[in-house]
């Protein structure tokens, strides 16, 4: 069984939906903090207890946030195709699905980055602004380099959530793993296709993860 | 010394939050700080001493007053010329606050990189400042590896980095063990001595008042009750607040019984060595009893103070206070069964 798998043909499909898939979840992520990374400072920037509150614009985009936040991929993932087709050209492929998956996630990397952010004690805050350091600065010096090790552990279940995204949208032809999944494993109820992509998407899952703890745990100075 | 106001506060108040729900944290606040001067603020827990410091520098903007630094009156500037003042005034915390990604000789630079000085001078500067505060061999230690005292001593190298003319301390000490605090405490009189750097000291704990300042405000319910040289409040406190700081309650034995008035004696080195209290007993036939007993160095002289209570006979109570006003001694009554 695991010679008809594994034939030379089914190899290279499978070679070929691997770099798909990670060519999706990598630069979506990239593109998702790109979007999702300022916004989810200006969440903590401007929140009551932060150091420049603005109930107006930190409600306003606390809200789009959820918004985008509470549509399930699926649905999103059709809703946003004329967009799609406006910046990609074509809705199908794994360059089309970066769309949808950058505009999924990137309020989800915002929130993410605001709890990562939010951990930085305020007492630390506190002693830059009576140092008289500006908004500025502070959000450069202070919040993002004593956020990173949590930014980074961030990042790594971000990214994994966006694996997640990507093989959902193998359904509507978004190439990758996923497409293989749904075309030979639901399609062609071939179970064991379907339960090596399986296999293949947890061990990508467990690399990102274990990276991430791995460059988290390098860079935070608070341990040892 | 000439007086030249560094700090003063003019009629501040400040009251959290509003309508019901509304804490006036402090009270018509009114004060001056001079030039190098160690002043010490003392209070109980929720007096309002941190919201009086956190004032000085506009951490927390007042609800009304003034708040003048040089002469300046620094809740008009705007937000540019208030960071520019900030760097005039430093502040030192209970917990230390220090950028825990960042190495100790990294914290010291931050401030100097705020005021744009050139990486490798900042780096020069910081590496003096750590020399100064006794910390050369940690410069590449991360504050985690730091102990409590240690973190303190990279925050007041940070905090002297700018070249302040007033660094703020909130608690500095409370963190710290008695005998880290004493040396924390001797490092600030030292710089406040070798730089003139005016010195701004919050605390709960009068031994800290005691050992290094030279004035105090004794600040309860949100007001200042209290104002003046170290030794004079120490000797003649007036307020009931004063009282309280400088004899805590709990030091009094409970059990004392009987009506006989509380009588509070300060002794100056001079009269320390004489046996002052067997004699008065001895001369007046009449027993007292020690309700509390203490000795206290106060800007470097040793002072005594007693608490006794005097025997509820009028004839005896007179003779007593004759024999203390014959032999010099101050005394006060106190109010300790009140
Ligand atoms: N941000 C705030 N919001 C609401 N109330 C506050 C705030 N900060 C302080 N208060 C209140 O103001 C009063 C004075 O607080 P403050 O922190 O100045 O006291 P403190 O003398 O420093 O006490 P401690 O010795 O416990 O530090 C307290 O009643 C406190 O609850
Ligand atoms: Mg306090």
């Amino acid at each position: 069984m695991l010679s008809e798998v594994f034939n030379a043909e089914m190899f290279a499909l499978m070679g070929q939906g691997l770099l798909e898939t990670l060519y999706m979840v990598l630069v979506s992520t990239a593109l998702a903090y790109v979007l999702g990374l300022p916004v989810g400072m200006l969440l903590v920037v401007t929140d009551k207890d932060g150091i420049k509150p603005n109930p107006a614009i930190n409600k306003t985009v606390g809200w789009i946030v959820n918004l985008l936040r509470s549509v399930p991929f699926l649905i999103l993932l059709v809703a946003v195709m004329p967009l799609t087709r406006a910046i990609v050209g074509t809705t199908i492929g794994s360059t089309a699905t970066i769309v949808p998956l950058v505009i999924a996630s990137a309020p989800y990397v915002a929130r993410m980055v605001e709890n990562s952010v939010k951990e930085v004690d305020r007492g630390v805050i506190e002693a830059a602004l009576s140092m008289g350091a500006s908004t500025l600065e502070i959000v450069w010096k202070v919040l993002l380099p004593e956020a990173k090790p949590s930014l980074i552990m961030g990042a790594a279940i971000s990214t994994t959530t966006i694996l997640g995204y990507t093989t959902l949208a193998g359904f509507v032809g978004g190439g990758g793993l996923g497409t293989i999944a749904v075309n030979y494993g639901y399609y062609r109820s071939r179970t064991d296709i379907m339960m090596v992509m399986v296999v293949i998407l947890i061990a990508i899952v467990q690399v990102i993860q274990e990276i991430g703890s791995l460059i988290a745990r390098k860079s935070d100075k608070r341990i040892r | 010394m000439p007086e030249i106001p560094i700090i003063q506060i003019e009629n501040l108040n400040k009251t959290f939050g509003e309508g019901e729900g509304a804490v006036t944290a402090l009270d018509n606040i009114n004060l001056t700080v001079y030039q190098g001067e160690i002043f010490g603020i003392i209070g109980l827990s929720g007096a309002g001493k941190s919201t009086l410091v956190r004032c000085m520098n506009l951490l927390e903007r007042p609800t009304a007053g003034k708040v003048l630094f040089d002469g300046r009156d620094i809740t008009q500037l705007s937000d540019n010329e208030l960071r520019k003042v900030r760097r005039d005034i430093s502040m030192i915390f209970q917990s230390f606050n220090l950028l825990m990604q960042r190495t100790a000789l990294e914290n010291v630079c931050f401030p100097l990189e705020l005021s744009g000085v050139p990486a490798k001078e900042a780096r020069t500067r910081a590496r003096e400042l750590l020399a100064t505060v006794g910390l050369s061999d940690k410069e590449k230690a991360y504050p985690s590896q730091l102990s409590g005292g240690q973190k303190q001593r990279v925050a007041i190298a940070r905090a002297l980095a700018t070249n302040p003319k007033v660094i703020l301390c909130d608690e500095a000490t409370s963190a710290l063990d008695p005998t880290t605090t004493q040396s924390i405490l001797a490092l600030l009189k030292e710089l406040n001595q070798k730089l003139g750097v005016t010195i701004i000291i919050i605390t709960h704990e009068m031994k800290v008042i005691e050992q290094i300042c030279n004035r105090v405000a004794i600040i309860d319910n949100s007001r200042i009750e209290e104002i003046g040289p170290v030794d004079e409040v120490f000797r003649h406190p007036k307020s009931r607040a004063a009282k309280k700081l400088i004899f805590p309650k709990n030091e009094l034995t409970e059990e004392i019984s009987g009506n006989g008035k509380f009588l509070r004696l300060v002794f100056d080195g001079s009269q320390a060595d004489r046996p002052i209290i067997a004699n008065m007993v001895l001369q007046c036939g009449a027993p007292v009893s020690i309700a509390f007993a203490n000795t206290e160095k106060i800007d470097g002289k040793m002072y005594g103070h007693m608490i006794i209570q005097l025997p509820a006979n009028p004839e005896a109570e007179r003779k007593i206070l004759a024999y203390l006003d014959s032999e010099n001694i101050g005394y006060e009554e106190e109010e300790y069964n009140a």
